[in-house]
Protein backbone atom coordinates (compact mmCIF):
# COMPACT_ATOMS: atom_id res chain seq x y z
CA UNK A 1 0.00 0.00 0.00
CA UNK A 2 3.13 2.00 0.61
CA UNK A 3 4.61 1.68 -2.74
CA UNK A 4 0.83 2.93 -3.61
CA UNK A 5 0.42 5.77 -2.20
CA UNK A 6 3.62 6.99 -3.14
CA UNK A 7 2.32 6.48 -6.82
CA UNK A 8 -0.29 7.71 -6.85
CA UNK A 9 1.38 10.87 -4.99
CA UNK A 10 3.99 11.42 -8.09
CA UNK A 11 0.87 10.87 -10.18
CA UNK A 12 -0.94 13.63 -8.38
CA UNK A 13 1.93 16.16 -8.25
CA UNK A 14 2.64 15.56 -12.36
CA UNK A 15 -0.53 15.84 -12.70
CA UNK A 16 -0.61 19.76 -11.11
CA UNK A 17 2.64 20.24 -12.37
CA UNK A 18 1.11 20.12 -15.43
CA UNK A 19 -1.92 21.76 -15.11
CA UNK A 20 0.42 24.54 -13.60
CA UNK A 21 2.71 24.66 -16.30
CA UNK A 22 0.03 24.32 -19.00
CA UNK A 23 -1.70 27.80 -17.95
CA UNK A 24 -4.93 25.81 -16.33
CA UNK A 25 -4.35 26.98 -12.92
CA UNK A 26 -5.03 30.18 -14.27
CA UNK A 27 -9.41 30.83 -14.32
CA UNK A 28 -8.47 33.61 -17.14
CA UNK A 29 -7.12 31.54 -19.14
CA UNK A 30 -9.51 28.38 -19.16
CA UNK A 31 -12.66 31.22 -19.74
CA UNK A 32 -10.82 32.90 -22.39
CA UNK A 33 -11.02 28.98 -24.30
CA UNK A 34 -15.04 28.67 -23.20
CA UNK A 35 -15.10 32.72 -24.89
CA UNK A 36 -15.84 31.05 -27.89
CA UNK A 37 -16.95 33.98 -29.69
CA UNK A 38 -15.09 36.48 -27.96
CA UNK A 39 -11.06 37.07 -27.64
CA UNK A 40 -10.91 33.08 -27.86
CA UNK A 41 -7.34 31.39 -26.45
CA UNK A 42 -7.15 28.22 -27.91
CA UNK A 43 -4.35 26.70 -25.42
CA UNK A 44 -6.84 24.30 -23.32
CA UNK A 45 -7.40 22.55 -26.78
CA UNK A 46 -3.30 22.32 -26.96
CA UNK A 47 -3.42 20.93 -22.90
CA UNK A 48 -6.54 18.46 -24.08
CA UNK A 49 -4.19 17.50 -26.88
CA UNK A 50 -1.36 16.96 -25.30
CA UNK A 51 -3.17 14.97 -22.36
CA UNK A 52 -4.89 12.56 -24.60
CA UNK A 53 -1.47 11.49 -26.29
CA UNK A 54 0.07 9.79 -23.74
CA UNK A 55 -3.57 7.81 -22.60
CA UNK A 56 -4.08 6.84 -25.86
CA UNK A 57 -1.15 4.72 -25.99
CA UNK A 58 -1.58 4.14 -21.95
CA UNK A 59 -4.86 2.44 -22.99
CA UNK A 60 -3.47 -0.17 -25.73
CA UNK A 61 -0.73 -0.84 -23.86
CA UNK A 62 -3.59 -1.62 -20.90
CA UNK A 63 -5.22 -4.07 -23.09
CA UNK A 64 -2.06 -6.36 -23.05
CA UNK A 65 -1.77 -6.14 -19.46
CA UNK A 66 -3.24 -8.94 -16.67
CA UNK A 67 -2.75 -6.71 -14.38
CA UNK A 68 -1.28 -2.85 -13.17
CA UNK A 69 2.28 -2.86 -12.23
CA UNK A 70 1.65 -1.50 -8.92
CA UNK A 71 -1.82 -3.03 -7.31
CA UNK A 72 -3.52 -6.55 -8.38
CA UNK A 73 -6.37 -5.54 -10.49
CA UNK A 74 -7.79 -3.14 -13.09
CA UNK A 75 -10.71 -1.42 -11.41
CA UNK A 76 -11.91 0.76 -14.70
CA UNK A 77 -15.78 1.97 -15.16
CA UNK A 78 -18.06 -0.61 -16.79
CA UNK A 79 -20.91 1.38 -17.72
CA UNK A 80 -22.03 2.35 -21.29
CA UNK A 81 -25.50 3.66 -21.05
CA UNK A 82 -25.52 7.41 -22.74
CA UNK A 83 -28.67 8.52 -19.00
CA UNK A 84 -30.21 10.93 -18.13
CA UNK A 85 -27.83 11.52 -15.37
CA UNK A 86 -24.92 11.51 -17.01
CA UNK A 87 -25.89 14.00 -19.64
CA UNK A 88 -28.32 16.41 -16.94
CA UNK A 89 -24.63 16.54 -14.65
CA UNK A 90 -22.51 17.13 -17.60
CA UNK A 91 -24.37 20.01 -18.36
CA UNK A 92 -24.48 21.57 -14.95
CA UNK A 93 -21.21 21.19 -14.81
CA UNK A 94 -20.18 22.92 -17.86
CA UNK A 95 -22.22 25.61 -16.62
CA UNK A 96 -20.28 25.68 -13.56
CA UNK A 97 -17.25 25.58 -15.35
CA UNK A 98 -18.22 29.09 -17.71
CA UNK A 99 -19.16 30.93 -14.53
CA UNK A 100 -16.18 30.53 -12.43
CA UNK A 101 -13.40 29.20 -14.79
CA UNK A 102 -12.62 26.49 -13.03
CA UNK A 103 -13.24 22.40 -12.99
CA UNK A 104 -11.98 20.35 -10.15
CA UNK A 105 -8.51 19.69 -10.99
CA UNK A 106 -7.06 23.44 -11.57
CA UNK A 107 -9.32 24.32 -8.51
CA UNK A 108 -7.47 22.09 -6.25
CA UNK A 109 -3.72 23.20 -7.75
CA UNK A 110 -4.62 26.21 -7.11
CA UNK A 111 -4.95 25.90 -3.33
CA UNK A 112 -1.22 25.99 -3.40
CA UNK A 113 -1.60 28.97 -5.82
CA UNK A 114 -3.81 31.34 -5.03
CA UNK A 115 -5.14 29.90 -1.68
CA UNK A 116 -8.09 31.89 -0.35
CA UNK A 117 -10.05 32.18 -4.08
CA UNK A 118 -9.36 28.50 -4.58
CA UNK A 119 -10.79 27.20 -1.12
CA UNK A 120 -13.92 29.61 -1.73
CA UNK A 121 -14.25 27.31 -4.66
CA UNK A 122 -13.30 24.09 -3.56
CA UNK A 123 -15.74 24.10 -0.56
CA UNK A 124 -18.47 25.15 -2.48
CA UNK A 125 -17.45 22.20 -4.81
CA UNK A 126 -17.80 19.83 -1.96
CA UNK A 127 -21.13 21.28 -0.94
CA UNK A 128 -22.02 20.51 -4.20
CA UNK A 129 -21.20 16.63 -4.01
CA UNK A 130 -22.86 16.91 -0.63
CA UNK A 131 -25.80 18.07 -1.98
CA UNK A 132 -26.15 15.82 -4.34
CA UNK A 133 -25.40 12.92 -2.25
CA UNK A 134 -28.24 14.68 0.54
CA UNK A 135 -31.02 15.37 -2.72
CA UNK A 136 -33.50 12.24 -2.71
CA UNK A 137 -33.53 12.71 -6.51
CA UNK A 138 -29.87 12.00 -6.78
CA UNK A 139 -28.94 8.76 -5.89
CA UNK A 140 -26.58 7.96 -3.19
CA UNK A 141 -24.75 5.12 -4.96
CA UNK A 142 -23.85 5.58 -8.59
CA UNK A 143 -23.97 2.06 -10.22
CA UNK A 144 -22.68 3.74 -13.14
CA UNK A 145 -19.32 4.20 -12.06
CA UNK A 146 -19.42 0.89 -10.42
CA UNK A 147 -16.21 -0.60 -11.25
CA UNK A 148 -15.27 -4.54 -11.75
CA UNK A 149 -12.41 -6.54 -12.62
CA UNK A 150 -11.61 -5.70 -16.58
CA UNK B 1 -3.38 33.20 -36.80
CA UNK B 2 -1.56 35.28 -35.43
CA UNK B 3 -4.06 37.50 -33.74
CA UNK B 4 -5.86 34.35 -32.86
CA UNK B 5 -2.48 33.07 -30.82
CA UNK B 6 -1.65 35.87 -29.44
CA UNK B 7 -2.25 35.72 -26.22
CA UNK B 8 -2.48 31.49 -26.44
CA UNK B 9 0.74 29.14 -24.87
CA UNK B 10 0.61 26.24 -27.30
CA UNK B 11 3.78 25.24 -26.60
CA UNK B 12 3.50 25.20 -22.59
CA UNK B 13 -0.08 23.96 -23.33
CA UNK B 14 0.96 21.01 -24.67
CA UNK B 15 4.05 20.51 -22.53
CA UNK B 16 2.09 20.82 -19.67
CA UNK B 17 -1.07 18.67 -21.71
CA UNK B 18 1.93 15.56 -21.79
CA UNK B 19 2.65 15.47 -17.89
CA UNK B 20 -1.18 15.74 -16.88
CA UNK B 21 -1.32 12.54 -19.60
CA UNK B 22 1.76 10.87 -18.08
CA UNK B 23 0.30 10.99 -14.81
CA UNK B 24 -3.29 9.95 -16.06
CA UNK B 25 -1.34 6.53 -17.41
CA UNK B 26 0.58 6.58 -14.36
CA UNK B 27 -2.80 5.72 -12.88
CA UNK B 28 -3.97 3.94 -15.18
CA UNK B 29 -0.77 1.73 -15.83
CA UNK B 30 0.88 1.36 -12.14
CA UNK B 31 -2.74 1.55 -10.03
CA UNK B 32 -5.07 0.01 -12.75
CA UNK B 33 -7.38 3.34 -12.03
CA UNK B 34 -9.20 6.22 -14.00
CA UNK B 35 -7.34 9.99 -12.83
CA UNK B 36 -10.57 11.53 -12.31
CA UNK B 37 -10.68 14.41 -10.20
CA UNK B 38 -13.66 15.00 -9.28
CA UNK B 39 -14.41 11.10 -7.88
CA UNK B 40 -11.29 11.09 -6.00
CA UNK B 41 -11.71 14.27 -3.99
CA UNK B 42 -15.11 13.09 -3.13
CA UNK B 43 -13.40 10.05 -2.39
CA UNK B 44 -10.70 11.54 -0.33
CA UNK B 45 -13.01 13.36 1.43
CA UNK B 46 -15.31 10.77 2.18
CA UNK B 47 -18.18 12.12 0.41
CA UNK B 48 -18.58 9.09 -1.06
CA UNK B 49 -17.64 5.75 -0.05
CA UNK B 50 -17.20 4.42 -3.74
CA UNK B 51 -14.33 4.70 -5.54
CA UNK B 52 -10.14 4.22 -4.88
CA UNK B 53 -9.10 3.31 -1.92
CA UNK B 54 -9.32 6.31 0.85
CA UNK B 55 -5.16 7.00 0.74
CA UNK B 56 -4.77 6.89 -2.31
CA UNK B 57 -7.42 9.48 -3.34
CA UNK B 58 -5.93 11.35 -0.30
CA UNK B 59 -2.40 11.35 -1.78
CA UNK B 60 -3.67 12.06 -5.83
CA UNK B 61 -5.68 15.46 -4.02
CA UNK B 62 -2.67 16.44 -2.10
CA UNK B 63 -0.30 15.93 -4.84
CA UNK B 64 -2.05 18.60 -6.98
CA UNK B 65 -1.10 21.63 -5.31
CA UNK B 66 2.42 19.98 -4.13
CA UNK B 67 2.52 19.83 -8.07
CA UNK B 68 1.99 23.31 -8.63
CA UNK B 69 4.12 24.63 -5.93
CA UNK B 70 6.87 22.83 -7.53
CA UNK B 71 5.98 24.73 -10.56
CA UNK B 72 6.01 27.91 -8.97
CA UNK B 73 9.36 26.95 -6.65
CA UNK B 74 10.95 25.92 -10.12
CA UNK B 75 10.14 27.83 -12.85
CA UNK B 76 8.51 31.22 -11.23
CA UNK B 77 5.20 32.43 -10.35
CA UNK B 78 2.61 30.53 -11.75
CA UNK B 79 -0.38 32.74 -13.19
CA UNK B 80 -3.94 32.30 -11.41
CA UNK B 81 -5.96 34.81 -12.38
CA UNK B 82 -9.26 35.31 -9.88
CA UNK B 83 -10.83 37.93 -10.76
CA UNK B 84 -14.46 36.40 -10.24
CA UNK B 85 -16.72 37.58 -7.06
CA UNK B 86 -17.26 35.28 -4.21
CA UNK B 87 -20.73 34.97 -5.17
CA UNK B 88 -19.47 34.16 -8.86
CA UNK B 89 -17.08 31.40 -7.40
CA UNK B 90 -19.59 29.63 -5.33
CA UNK B 91 -22.35 29.61 -7.75
CA UNK B 92 -19.50 28.08 -10.03
CA UNK B 93 -18.62 25.74 -7.28
CA UNK B 94 -21.62 24.47 -6.53
CA UNK B 95 -22.38 23.39 -10.03
CA UNK B 96 -19.21 21.96 -10.53
CA UNK B 97 -19.58 20.03 -7.37
CA UNK B 98 -23.30 18.49 -8.28
CA UNK B 99 -22.49 18.27 -12.01
CA UNK B 100 -19.63 16.11 -11.90
CA UNK B 101 -21.09 13.54 -9.10
CA UNK B 102 -24.43 13.59 -11.29
CA UNK B 103 -22.44 13.00 -14.62
CA UNK B 104 -19.87 10.63 -13.06
CA UNK B 105 -16.56 12.74 -13.99
CA UNK B 106 -15.07 15.92 -15.13
CA UNK B 107 -12.73 17.38 -17.62
CA UNK B 108 -9.70 14.78 -16.72
CA UNK B 109 -12.13 11.67 -15.93
CA UNK B 110 -14.40 11.99 -19.07
CA UNK B 111 -12.46 14.22 -20.72
CA UNK B 112 -8.42 12.77 -21.07
CA UNK B 113 -9.18 9.69 -19.57
CA UNK B 114 -12.15 8.36 -20.95
CA UNK B 115 -12.19 10.09 -24.70
CA UNK B 116 -8.38 8.77 -25.26
CA UNK B 117 -10.43 5.35 -24.55
CA UNK B 118 -12.68 6.60 -26.81
CA UNK B 119 -15.72 6.05 -24.23
CA UNK B 120 -18.81 6.70 -25.92
CA UNK B 121 -20.37 8.02 -22.21
CA UNK B 122 -17.24 9.64 -22.07
CA UNK B 123 -17.36 11.74 -25.40
CA UNK B 124 -21.18 12.69 -25.10
CA UNK B 125 -20.60 14.14 -21.39
CA UNK B 126 -17.13 16.22 -22.55
CA UNK B 127 -19.27 17.30 -25.45
CA UNK B 128 -21.89 18.32 -23.36
CA UNK B 129 -19.73 20.21 -20.91
CA UNK B 130 -17.75 22.29 -23.02
CA UNK B 131 -20.81 23.25 -25.45
CA UNK B 132 -22.52 24.47 -22.06
CA UNK B 133 -18.95 26.01 -21.18
CA UNK B 134 -19.37 28.02 -24.24
CA UNK B 135 -23.00 28.90 -24.13
CA UNK B 136 -22.81 30.04 -20.44
CA UNK B 137 -19.56 32.61 -21.00
CA UNK B 138 -21.01 33.98 -24.54
CA UNK B 139 -24.49 34.15 -22.06
CA UNK B 140 -22.77 35.84 -19.37
CA UNK B 141 -20.85 38.20 -21.75
CA UNK B 142 -24.24 39.27 -23.21
CA UNK B 143 -25.41 39.89 -20.24
CA UNK B 144 -22.72 42.12 -19.49
CA UNK B 145 -21.27 39.52 -16.71
CA UNK B 146 -18.17 39.14 -18.58
CA UNK B 147 -15.14 38.95 -16.04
Amino acid sequence: MKRQIALTLVAGALFGAGLAVSGMADPLRVRGFLDLFGTWDPTLAFVMGGALIPMAIAWRIQKRMPTPMAAERFTLPTARDLDPRLIGGSALFGIGWGVAGLCPGPAIADLAIAPVPAAIFVVAMLGGMILHRLLPAAPVKQPTLETSNV
Amino acid sequence: MGDLLANAMPIRGLIGGLMIGMASAIMLLGLGRIAGVSGLAARATGITVDGAPRPLSIAFVVGLPLGALLVALILGPVEARFEQGVVTLVIGGLLVGFGTRLGSGCTSGHGVCGMSRLSARSLVATATFMLTGFATVAAMNAMGLGQ
